[in-house]
């Protein structure tokens, strides 16, 4: 079994590169994805100490089962402003979804 | 090989520990071509290939319920979601060519310093040794996820079904046509 340590670094491999991705593009879509990919390492982690903890149980898992669900609900409610959002001002660009900027 | 193995820690080469490594490398190439690519649909495809890996991680983790469900709900639903988006928008869509500004070279280093810490903090702690047997019985995992999730965490459950309901219903009013 690969040790705990080796799952960790690669979770926090994963959330930089979503973090790097949800600064820098562009693309409303594409700044999602990224959320989903550092959502996706935080959840490897919970897995992981599920499994190869100090105390490992199960709940663990019923976090990341949480955390799934919730990503899910972030998802939907997401797309559902990026559709309004692209009726309105015909673009996915970030740049252009400045209304409340200060 | 030696370099490589001492910095996680030195462990024995097993079936397991190559399956981690290759599912690792995987997972890693996808989401560093996922930043690469240019066409917005490649991306989309691409991070699909990264929830796959996870589910892969998830099973050498023992947690088989969490990887199927972490390929129905990512790989499956959330990714066909996203291409649904794409192609309700502009699926032609082209992220910009455009040259290494001022803001996307912090972004790069504030996410590498991030990394760096991360990295270094995981490396200096003294983590527990990896057990050869997962803390639930043996291929029981889904019957322990069910007892807990069903004893202990029947409220939590109940009140996610109910966001799941209100993000449903929230996500219907925001994209409907006003009118």
């Amino acid at each position: 079994m690969a040790p705990i340590g080796s799952f960790l670094a690669l979770a926090a491999i994963l959330f930089c590169i979503g973090l790097y991705g949800a600064l820098t593009k562009r693309n409303i879509i594409i700044v999602l994805l990224s959320i989903e990919l550092m959502l996706n390492a935080a959840n490897l982690n919970l897995i992981a100490f599920s499994r190869l903890g100090v105390s490992a149980n199960v709940a663990g898992q019923v976090f990341g089962l949480f955390s799934m669900t919730v990503a899910a609900a972030e998802v939907a409610v997401g797309l559902a402003i990026l559709i309004a959002l692209y009726r309105n001002r015909n673009s996915t660009d970030v740049r252009d979804m400045n209304l409340m900027k200060w | 090989m030696n370099a490589v193995s001492s910095w996680f820690g030195g462990f024995i080469w097993t079936g397991q520990t190559v399956a981690f490594f290759l599912l690792a490398v995987l997972v890693v190439l996808a989401a560093v071509t996922l930043l690469q690519f240019r066409k917005v649909m490649h991306m989309a495809l691409s991070i699909g290939l990264v929830f796959l890996g996870m589910a892969g991680m998830y099973v050498l983790l023992g947690a088989d319920f969490l990887a199927f469900a972490q390929i129905l709900i990512y790989a499956g639903a959330i990714t066909i979601l996203m291409l649904f988006a794409i192609m309700l928008t502009r699926h032609d869509e082209v992220e910009e060519e455009e040259r290494a500004g001022f803001r996307q070279w912090i972004a790069g280093l504030g996410a590498a310093a991030l990394g760096a810490v991360m990295l270094w903090a995981i490396r200096t702690t003294a983590w527990p040794p990896a057990s050869a047997q997962p803390p639930w019985p043996a291929q029981k995992s889904v019957n322990a996820l069910a007892e807990t999730l069903f004893t202990g965490y029947v409220v939590p459950f109940e009140l996610v079904s109910v966001l799941l309901t209100v993000a449903l219903v929230g996500a219907v009013i925001l994209a409907r046509k006003e009118e």
